[in-house]
């Protein structure tokens, strides 16, 4: 299998080494990929989108439709792990910490358990005591990176950003919460139920967006017939729309992030985990 | 081979996405371990980000965000040079790939948990053994 | 009206969605949200068929933008015949889905629906679009779904046969990206009919060659053309019926039209039989093919394994006849995507009745089930027949024009092949019925699962198996109408 797999490699490196024989050199303003459809990007986005960051305007709107489907691929991710991974069956052992005198009990019996409150703390197995400077400093930043993240995802017209990348830094402000603290505080904060809503809704907010332009007399995705629904300049409807599209992707990347990551790290059972 | 040198410097970007390329197709086909594969698929498709990414390159060009555009309507007065801004397509196409291929790994390490939970192992030839055996 | 190319994609889409929020709240709400959503899309893709064949192709801008700068749908006849297929067939096979699904998947169901909608989207959205970089958004979508179903099947195996998938799919996925980036950096363009026409100017570029090598080589990573195939008879076998019945006929079915897609709108046919001397390398690929996957098909003792053995052997079928570089051969191709579809489809509702109530598919537990089962069984030879290449059934008019197209091309090869598969199947078929039908044991059903009391499958799934028998039948005898109103239009 090693040398099959060495031949099938060699063979495909040679075949793309030799389609790169016909290619312009590397940053060259005058080659055929620079010109046609980049040109017309840069030169009309502005004026026909009023979005500076080309990324964004052809992202959110001249290729809404593939942005689109991307969110539904970051649904689909989420919805299969939780399938294939969530376990709804009790743990059959459970490990407890009396809080005042720091004794750790074993209970083998999943039927028995016990009051988690002042008194009693559900652990891990491999619990260590938490560092309480790891503890302050996370407690202290998580806010700062949530606001951060909705600067991204608000900023995205403008600046380098957007629903993905705001909402990725949201969803790991969540799961530092996880790592710092325990994956039980996480899930008792927010529940399980309240992930999956916000991702389907997520993605619901972008697909119904595109989906109203069309009664409103226009093509799927066509923001500039929304014009009569929102306030402000008419001029900046289909920048409106794009940050409407991009606060959808956010929350459903956030969700889906939390997702994947809860139902990894404790294989499904969300009980105990990193 | 002097003649060649030039040729390869120019277009070293295209090169090296080829060598990334090779070592990811390597590790997916010929290790053992699935997790090496997962991590071999990752370089994959990061050699595929890097070959779109070095497409929308041109010299003397800076990130496609229009500059100086923040201040209204007179604003669009100042004329958009073409080659001042880099390629935006091939950006928007790879945030897109990213994406794809984050949920593939996702998807990925599930089904790796689940293989680990069923046979407790995640080496190629254990497996097979494992299998075999039943 | 104008909306419908749009609505045949995104209702399913939206569906799903709703279904997924619905299971939240009351997981019985979602079986009758994705009823609706395939049964709309069926109608709009029904309405755009109509249109097409009426008043010509339509083209639909997302978003309003122009073709090169936005993604445009461009639906022709071929689209249009595909697009009705994929969605009724995905329809069908969901009403006849809610008994085992709620047998197989039980506590799970809500999320199988959703998860079955957004597979049937990227499928119906790879056959709509006219973009080639949304053509690979969608593509993934499919795939990812089918990742998450296979491994939902077998306890056991599934994840193994998934994860095998996935690597496969990745490498065919991402090859079929690089092929687009090829293509884009000679071109400059993404739109299918934008690239064709720059394309046309370039033939020489070795760019342009190396891009379509690595948008084939990925396609048929993705259809499991032989060599290329390891991935396919597990994820199959092993996958939930309901789910192993719709990608089955479906999946392998819209990558063949993919393929026929690139080949006629992006390259054209004269850059690839003129230009490149290609064809003869992969007509033989396809004989090989055929060949080995009907061998193998003959080693299976499991007949749900047996039947993606003879997906793999069909696939020859189609990349030859497309690959003949006659018309007759490309018509055979294109007939043989929708019969193929409906006769896999009918072998598989067949296949899912039996593994409903006997629950396994092991070829010596099927002893006499033509007395316990008549109408599963009935649907089950019809669909045999048409595979073999009986006359009346469909399965036999396109392998006619299949055979026709190698003997014009001078393919005796390929032709020879064809035949040798046809006995093959035969074989392969009569042995089934034998089993079935001789070897009756007395009283009650034996199998590794102890004895079982056999009587029909529920009512729903008979009634699908039957429609889809008939139609069997019927698109045989109105293949010639097929032909003359939407293949040979297409290929003028």
């Amino acid at each position: 299998m090693k040398f099959l797999g060495f031949i099938v490699v060699c063979l495909t490196g040679a075949l793309l080494l030799y389609g790169t024989g016909d290619f312009s050199n590397w940053g060259d303003p005058n080659s055929p990929a620079s010109l046609h459809l980049s040109n017309e990007y840069i030169e009309r986005a502005l004026e026909e989108t009023q979005v500076p960051n080309l990324v964004t305007a052809v992202l959110a709107d001249y290729r809404g439709f593939d942005t689109m489907f991307e969110t539904a691929v970051i649904f689909c991710a989420g919805l299969a792990c939780f399938l294939l991974l969530r376990d709804f069956r009790e743990k059959k052992q459970r490990f407890y910490r009396h809080i005042p005198t720091g004794v750790i009990l074993h209970v083998k019996n999943s039927k028995k358990v016990l009051p988690v409150g002042r008194e009693f703390e559900h652990i891990d197995k491999d619990w260590v005591p938490s560092d309480l400077i790891i503890k302050t400093v996370c407690r202290i930043l998580v806010p700062f990176i949530q606001i951060y993240a909705m600067y991204v995802v608000a900023h995205g017209d403008f600046s380098p950003g957007g629903g993905f990348q705001g909402g990725v830094i949201f969803g790991s402000s969540l799961i530092l919460i996880a790592i710092s603290y325990d994956l039980k505080i996480l899930v008792r904060r927010i529940k399980e139920k309240v992930f999956g809503i916000f991702a389907a809704v997520g993605v619901l907010i972008y697909v119904g967006i595109a989906a109203l332009c069309m009664p409103m007399g226009g093509n799927f995705l066509d923001y500039s017939k929304l014009a009569p629904l929102l306030p402000g300049d008419p001029h900046h409807v289909r920048a409106l729309g794009m940050l409407g599209v991009e606060i959808g992707v956010g929350i459903a990347v956030t969700a889906v992030m939390v997702i994947i990551y809860i139902n990894i790290v404790s294989e499904g059972r969300l009980e105990e985990g990193l | 081979m002097t003649d060649s040198l030039p040729y390869i410097v120019a277009k070293y970007n295209y090169w090296l996405y080829v060598i990334l390329m090779m070592i990811g197709l390597y590790a997916m086909i010929a290790k053992n371990n699935l997790i090496k594969k997962l991590v071999g698929m990752n370089i994959f498709q990061t050699a595929i980000i890097l070959f779109y990414v070095s497409i929308g390159y041109k010299t003397d060009a800076t990130i496609p965000i229009i500059q100086n555009a923040h201040g209204g309507h007179d604003a669009h007065a100042a004329v958009i040079h073409a080659a001042d801004y880099i390629n935006p397509l091939p950006h928007v196409l790879m945030l897109t790939a990213i994406v794809v291929s984050v949920a593939t790994f996702g998807v990925a390490m599930a089904l790796a948990v689940r293989i680990y939970q069923r046979y407790q192992t995640l080496e190629e030839d254990e497996l097979r053994m494992r299998i075999s055996e039943e | 009206m104008d909306n419908y190319p749009a609505l045949i994609v995104v209702t399913p889409l939206l569906a799903a969605l709703l279904a997924g929020l619905a299971a939240w709240i009351e997981d019985r709400l979602s079986y009758p949200i994705a009823l609706m959503g395939l049964a709309l899309s069926t109608f709009f893709a029904f309405k755009v068929l109509m249109q097409v064949i009426g008043s010509g192709t339509i083209h639909y801008r997302m978003a309003g933008w122009a073709p090169p700068m936005g993604i445009e749908y461009t639906i022709d006849l071929l689209n249009a015949l595909v697009l009705l297929l994929v969605s009724g067939i995905a329809f069908l096979n969901l009403i006849a889905s809610y008994p085992s699904v709620n047998q197989e998947t039980n506590d799970r169901a809500a999320s199988f629906y959703t998860i079955y909608l957004l597979f049937v989207t990227g499928l119906l959205g790879v056959t709509a679009t006219g973009d080639l970089f949304n053509l690979y958004v969608l593509i993934e979508i499919t795939s990812l779904t089918s990742y998450a179903m296979v491994a939902l099947g077998d306890r056991d195996r599934g994840p193994i046969a998934s994860l095998n998938y996935v690597f496969i799919g990745v490498i065919g996925a991402s090859f079929y990206l690089l092929g687009v980036g090829y293509l884009y950096l000679k071109t400059g363009s993404l739109n299918m009919a934008d690239v064709a026409h720059i394309l046309s100017g370039i033939q020489g570029s070795s760019t342009v060659l190396v891009g379509f090598i690595l948008c084939m080589l990925g396609i048929w990573i993705k259809m499991a053309l032989f060599p290329m195939h390891v991935w396919l008879p597990n994820a199959y076998t092993y996958s939930p019926v309901a789910f192993s019945r719709v990608v089955a006929p479906l999946m392998t079915k819209v990558m063949v039209y993919v393929m026929i897609r690139l080949m006629v709108t992006v390259f054209g046919l004269d850059y690839i039989f003129n230009t490149l001397h290609l064809a003869d390398a992969a007509v033989w690929l396809a004989t090989i093919a055929i060949l080995a996957g009907g061998v193998m098909a003959l080693a299976q003792k499991n007949l749900k394994k047996m039947l993606t053995y003879i997906i793999v052997c069909e696939i020859g079928y189609m990349v030859g006849g497309a690959w003949m570089g006659n018309q007759l051969g490309m018509t055979g191709a294109i007939l043989h995507i929708v019969n193929d579809a409906l006769m896999t489809f009918a072998l598989f509702l067949a296949v899912g009745n039996m593994v409903y109530k006997l629950k396994t598919i092991d070829l010596p537990d099927l002893k006499g089930l033509f007395g316990k089962m008549p109408w599963t069984m009935a649907g089950f030879v019809l669909a045999a027949l048409s595979i073999i290449g009986v006359p009346p059934t469909c399965g036999f008019f396109s392998k006619w024009y299949l055979l026709l197209g190698a003997l014009e091309a001078g393919a005796y090869h390929f032709a020879a092949a064809l035949i040798i598969s046809s006995l093959i199947c035969a074989i392969l078929f009569f042995k089934v019925f034998e089993i079935c039908f001789f070897e009756s044991l007395a009283g009650g059903h034996e199998t590794a699962h102890g004895v079982v009391e056999i009587e029909e499958a529920p009512v729903s799934m008979l009634i699908v198996s039957g429609l889809v028998s008939l139609s069997i039948i019927v698109v045989g005898l109105y293949s010639g109408t097929i032909v003359n109103s939407i293949i040979l239009p297409f290929l003028k």
